[in-house]
C-alpha cells in the first residue's frame, strides 16, 4: 500500500484541508469497526504512540493493532496566523503534528511574487525540512497533494514554490494539485495576476491539476440550499430533511467539528474535500476494479501539459431512500455529466472529450458503468483517436451516509473557456501595468516572469483550441506503416 | 513432463489461481463418473499432479503445491490468490516463491517494462530457477498475463525475455488475454502492442483469448446473467486444460502422457514468423445442462469444423454459409485458413471419433505439406464433467482482425502522439514504437498472405 501526504498551503489550502481531514476520519471511522490500524488508514494517517513529545511511530505489521493515536500525514503552510492557529485550537488539533506546520505573521499581501520569491527563498529549508520529515514517515511515498488558491498570495505563491521544491527533491512522486480558482468578481485586484503567473507554475509542474471555481462551488451550495425547507434554515445552514444528516457532502457540523461555529466557506470546502476523498477511495479501499493514482495520470493526460482535469460530482445531495431503483443510478451517471455538477463552471457535453475517467463507489456493478456508458456516449464527443477513451474504477465502498457516488474526471476543452476569460482579466490590468511595481520591487522577480506566465496560458489555451478544431473536422489518418512483401 | 506457471499481474494470477482451482476439481471428480476403470483413472491423477504440483516424497500429509512462481507489483491480489488456494484445502503453493511490491505499474508498460522488470528480474529467475530444480522433467513453461495492464503486460514481457536467456533450451508457451474492446484501460492498445511485438520476438507460442469473445461464451452458452471476471477465469481455464490435461498423442500410441509443450508447440508453430494460437473448444453448456444432453462425436465435430472455417469463437451463431474452397474476388481463400491445427477429444468412445475431416488440405494454406497439419490427441478419462468434448488449437488467421484493430487504434493515437510521453518518461523511446508496430504490420501480413 501506497501513502500520500496532503500540503496545504494559505488560507484556502487550509480550510480545505480542515474539512478533508474532518472527513477522511469520518469515512474511515464508519468503515474501520475494529479499531485497527490497517493498510487503508495508512495511506493518510499514522499511528503513534503520543504519550512522547515527539510522537513515535508505530508500525502498521500486519494490520491488526490497535489504533493509538492517528497524525494525519499533513503539511500546513500559511503566512499568517490566524486561519492555522484556530485550527490548532479547534477540534483537529491533534490529528495534526505541530513539527509540520511552517507560518509567519505578515501574509502575502495578495502579492504572488512576495509568497513565491520572497518567502519562498526564506523558507526554503524549513519548508523542506518539514516535508521529508512527513516523506520519512512513509514506506512507499506514491503522491503529494498539494492544496491552495490561485487569487491570493500565500496559495498561489508560496503554494507553487513548495511544488517546484518537490519536483526537485521528490522527482518520482506525483504531484496533484487542487487549485481554487478566483469568480470573475473577486474583490482581490490582483488576482488575474496571481492566477496566471501561479498558472504557469502548475502547467510547467505538476503531474495533475483539478482546478476549482468558487462561483461554480457557490452555485452548487446554493442549489443544495434550495432543496431545503425554509423552516429549518434557521440556525444551522445546511440540515435539511431530504439530505440526508452525516452524508459527506453537506457535513459541516456534528462529529469533530461540534463545538465550532458553521463557517460561510465550510459547505464549498466539503465539496473539495469530498472531491479528494472520492479520487483516493480506490486507492485506499477494495473494490473490483481498483485505480492507483498513478492510473489515473497516465490514462487522462495524453500530452504533457494538458493535464487541467474537470471533476464533478453526483449525487451531490442523497435522498433518504437507500436501496435505488436503476432509474436513479442512471439519473447519477447522467448528472454527473451536465453543467450544473461541474466544479468549475464548464459545460464539457459541448466540447472535445480527450479522455474520461468514471471512479464509481459503492453498490455499483460493472455493467451497470457499461450500461451507462453506451447510453452516455452518443451525446458525447471524443478526439478521433481516443474513441473508446473511458477508464473505469469500481470501489465497494460507499462514502460515508451514501448508497452509492459517481466522480467523473475529464479532460476536456471546454476548460478553455475559463482561461481565456482569465486571461481577459489579465490583459485588463497588464496592458496598463498596473500594480506591475507592487510586483518587481520585490527581489528575483521580474518584468519577464509576467511575460513568461502570459506566454504560457497562451500556449496552453492555443493548444486547447487546436484540438477543439479538430471536433468537427478530424485530419485525415496518417497511413498505417506498409510491409513489403 | 511438468510444466512451470507464471503468473503475471492481476490478470495472470487470478487465471493461474483458477486453473490450479479447476485441475483439482478435476482430480477430485467422482470415479465413478470418469468412465474409465480405476486404473486409468489413477495414472491420469498421478499424471496431472506431476506435471502441475509437486509433491514432497517424505511427508504423506503435505498437500500438493502448485509448480508455480507468482508476480505482481501490488500485494493484494497475490495474498488472495494464496489464501483461495489454501481454504480450498487440495493444494496450496509453494512458500516463498511469490514476488509483489507496494506500487502498481498504473496502467504504464514501461513502467512496468523498463522499472519493475529489472528490479524484479533477479528475484524471480532465482524462483523459477527453484522451482525448475524440483522437477524431474521440466516439459516447458506456461506464463499467464493480459495485455491491457501494466504488471501482467509490461513485467511480463519482461520476465519472459529473461526466462528465455536463462533457459535458451525451454519451450515458453504464452498465453495472453485481450481485454474488452471498450476498455477499461485508455492506453489499453498501446499496452498490447508493446507486449505482443516482445512476445512475438522471444516465445515460442503465443495462445490468445479476448475478453469480449469469452464475455459472450458465459453469457450466451453458459446462461450467467451477472458476470464476474471470475466465470471468465473459469472458462479460460477450461480451454487451456482441455489442451493440457494428460492425453495420448496418435503419434506415439502407447504414452498415457505424451501432450507436453515440447510436443505441441513443435507441431503448432512449424515457421517462427506465425505463433499466434487460438482455441475453439465444444460443447459449452449451464452445469445443470449437461446431465440431460447427450452428444455424438460426429456432431460435434461437424459443429467444430464449421467453427474453423467460419473463425467463430463459439458454437452458437456460427456461420454456416462459409464453406472451404470458396474463393474472394481476388481469389483468396474466403475460409479461415490454418496452418497447424491440435485436436484433442475427450470422454466416451473417443477412439470412434473420425476426424478426417480436419485432415482435409482444403483447410490449410496451400503450401503445408498434406498429411502433416494435424496433430491429434485422446483421453477416455471424462473431462470437467462433459461426457465428450472436444478442443481444437490451431494456428490460424484468426487472431488477425483483432491485432488488426488494435494496431489501427494505436497507430491512430501515436499518429497524434497521445500519451507518448508518459512512455518516454521511464525510458521507453518513439522508435521502441515503431518498432512494435513494424513488427506487428508484419506478422499481420505474414497471416494475411498465407
Amino acid at each position: 500500500m501506497t501513502q500520500s501526504i496532503v500540503v496545504q498551503v494559505g488560507q484556502c489550502g487550509n480550510q480545505i484541508g480542515c474539512r478533508f481531514w474532518d472527513l477522511a476520519l469520518r469515512e474511515h471511522a464508519a468503515v474501520n469497526k475494529s479499531g485497527n490500524y490497517d493498510e487503508s488508514l495508512s495511506s493518510f494517517f499514522r499511528n503513534v504512540d503520543s504519550r512522547y513529545d515527539d510522537p513515535a511511530n508505530i508500525p502498521m505489521g500486519s494490520g491488526k493493532g490497535k489504533i493509538k493515536a492517528l497524525k494525519a500525514r499533513a503539511v500546513l503552510v500559511d503566512m499568517e496566523e490566524g486561519v492555522v492557529s484556530e485550527m490548532m485550537k479547534g477540534p483537529l488539533r491533534e490529528v495534526f503534528d505541530f513539527q509540520q506546520l511552517i507560518t509567519d505573521v505578515s501574509g502575502c499581501g495578495n502579492n504572488w511574487a512576495v509568497g513565491h520569491k520572497m518567502y519562498g527563498t526564506q523558507y526554503k529549508e524549513q519548508l523542506s525540512d518539514v516535508i521529508r520529515r512527513a516523506a520519512e514517515f512513509c514506506d512507499c511515498l506514491q503522491c503529494f497533494f498539494i492544496l491552495h488558491s490561485m487569487g491570493g498570495g500565500t496559495g498561489s505563491g508560496v503554494g507553487t514554490f513548495i511544488l517546484n521544491l518537490l519536483e526537485e527533491e521528490y522527482p518520482d512522486v506525483y504531484r496533484f494539485v487542487t487549485a481554487v480558482y478566483p469568480s470573475a468578481e473577486d474583490d482581490v485586484v490582483t488576482s488575474p495576476y496571481n492566477s496566471v503567473l501561479a498558472m504557469h507554475q502548475l502547467t510547467e509542474k505538476a503531474d495533475c491539476v483539478l482546478p476549482v471555481e468558487n462561483q461554480a462551488l457557490m452555485d452548487i451550495v446554493n442549489k443544495i440550499g434550495q432543496a431545503i425547507p425554509s423552516a429549518r434554515t434557521g440556525k444551522k445552514t445546511f440540515f435539511p430533511t431530504d439530505v440526508k444528516a452525516g452524508s459527506a457532502i453537506n457535513t459541516g457540523d456534528g462529529g469533530l467539528t461540534k463545538t465550532s461555529e458553521e463557517k460561510p466557506f465550510d459547505s464549498m470546502n466539503n465539496i473539495v474535500a469530498n472531491l479528494l476523498l472520492n479520487m483516493t477511495s480506490s486507492a485506499r479501499f477494495e473494490g473490483s476494479l481498483n485505480v492507483d493514482l498513478n492510473e489515473i495520470t497516465m490514462n487522462l493526460v495524453p500530452f504533457p501539459k494538458l493535464h487541467y482535469l474537470v471533476a464533478s460530482q453526483s449525487p451531490l445531495y442523497t435522498s433518504a431512500d437507500v436501496h435505488l431503483p436503476p432509474r436513479k443510478l442512471d439519473q447519477m451517471f447522467s448528472d454527473a455529466f451536465s453543467r450544473d455538477h461541474q466544479l468549475l463552471r464548464a459545460d464539457p457535453k459541448h466540447s472535445l472529450y480527450l479522455a474520461c475517467a468514471l471512479m464509481v463507489r459503492g453498490n455499483v456493478e460493472i455493467s451497470d458503468v457499461r450500461r451507462n456508458i453506451e447510453r452516455l456516449k452518443p451525446n458525447l464527443k471524443f478526439i478521433h483517436w481516443n474513441q473508446e477513451g473511458w477508464k473505469t474504477g469500481l470501489c465497494a465502498v460507499p462514502p460515508v451516509g451514501q448508497s452509492y457516488s459517481l466522480l467523473t474526471l475529464a479532460n476536456n476543452t471546454c476548460i478553455q473557456h475559463s482561461f481565456t476569460d482569465l486571461r481577459d482579466r489579465f490583459v485588463k490590468l497588464y496592458k496598463r501595468k498596473a500594480h506591475v511595481h507592487h510586483y518587481t520591487h520585490i527581489e528575483g522577480m521580474e518584468v519577464s516572469d509576467f511575460n513568461q506566465s502570459f506566454e504560457s496560458l497562451n500556449t496552453l489555451i492555443d493548444e486547447y483550441q487546436a484540438l477543439e478544431k479538430q471536433m468537427h473536422n478530424p485530419p485525415p489518418p496518417e497511413p498505417r506503416l506498409q510491409i513489403l512483401t | 513432463m511438468s510444466i512451470i506457471t507464471l503468473q503475471l499481474g492481476q490478470c495472470g494470477n487470478q487465471i493461474g489461481g483458477q486453473m490450479f482451482q479447476s485441475l483439482m476439481d478435476d482430480v477430485h471428480m467422482k470415479p465413478i463418473n470418469t468412465l474409465v476403470p480405476p486404473n486409468r483413472n489413477e495414472e491420469y491423477i498421478n499424471d496431472v499432479l506431476s506435471t502441475f504440483f509437486y509433491q514432497d516424497g517424505r511427508s504423506e500429509n503435505q498437500l500438493p503445491r502448485a509448480r508455480a512462481v507468482m508476480v505482481d507489483m501490488e500485494p493484494k491480489v497475490i495474498a488472495q490468490t494464496c489464501m483461495d488456494a489454501k481454504k480450498s484445502g487440495k493444494w496450496q503453493y509453494p512458500d516463498k516463491q511469490q514476488l509483489s511490491q507496494q506500487r502498481g505499474s498504473g496502467n504504464n508498460w514501461a513502467h512496468g517494462f523498463c522499472i519493475h522488470g529489472p528490479k524484479a528480474k533477479d528475484q524471480v529467475i532465482e524462483m523459477v530457477q527453484k522451482e525448475a530444480e524440483k522437477c524431474d522433467n521440466l516439459g516447458g513453461f506456461l506464463s499467464l498475463m493480459s495485455l491491457a495492464g501494466g504488471t501482467g503486460s509490461g513485467v511480463g514481457a519482461y520476465i519472459t525475455e529473461c526466462l528465455r536467456d536463462e533457459f535458451p533450451h525451454a519451450f515458453i508457451l504464452n498465453q495472453v488475454v485481450w481485454p474488452y474492446n471498450t476498455g477499461e484501460v485508455i492506453v489499453q492498445n498501446y499496452n498490447a502492442i508493446l507486449t505482443l511485438s516482445h512476445l512475438y520476438r522471444t516465445v515460442d507460442a503465443v495462445i490468445v483469448m479476448q475478453n469480449d469473445h469469452l464475455h459472450k461464451i458465459c453469457s450466451q452458452l453458459l446462461n450467467i446473467k451477472k458476470i464476474s471476471f471470475k466465470d471468465i477465469n473459469k472458462v479460460i481455464c477450461h480451454k487451456l486444460l482441455s489442451i493440457l490435461s494428460p492425453g495420448t498423442l496418435h503419434k506415439y500410441p502407447g504414452f498415457t502422457c505424451s501432450n507436453s509443450i515440447g510436443e505441441i508447440m513443435e507441431h503448432m508453430v512449424p515457421i517462427s514468423d506465425y505463433k499466434l494460437l487460438t482455441m475453439k473448444n465444444i460443447p459449452q453448456m449451464p452445469e445443470s445442462s449437461i446431465q440431460f444432453s447427450s452428444f455424438q462425436w460426429h456432431g460435434l465435430l461437424k459443429h467444430l469444423r464449421q467453427m474453423l472455417i467460419a473463425d467463430a469463437a463459439m458454437e452458437e451463431g456460427i456461420d454456416w454459409q462459409v464453406k472451404v474452397g470458396d474463393e474472394t474476388p481476388r481469389g483468396g481463400a474466403k475460409h479461415n485458413q490454418s496452418l497447424a491445427n491440435f485436436l484433442m477429444l475427450r470422454g466416451k468412445d473417443v477412439n470412434t471419433a473420425d476426424t478426417t475431416a480436419f485432415e482435409d488440405s482444403m483447410l490449410y494454406a496451400p503450401w503445408v505439406p498434406p498429411g502433416g497439419a494435424l496433430l491429434k490427441g485422446t483421453q477416455p478419462r471424462v473431462f470437467n464433467q462433459y461426457e465428450k468434448s472436444a478442443c481444437l488449437l490451431s494456428n490460424s488467421k484468426s487472431p488477425i482482425v483483432q491485432m488488426d484493430y488494435t494496431v489501427g487504434k494505436a497507430w491512430n493515437m501515436f499518429s497524434s502522439r497521445g500519451y507518448v510521453h508518459q512512455y518516454n518518461k521511464h525510458g521507453l523511446v518513439d522508435e521502441d514504437f515503431v518498432d512494435s508496430f513494424v513488427t506487428l504490420e508484419q506478422v499481420i501480413a505474414n497471416y494475411k498472405n498465407l
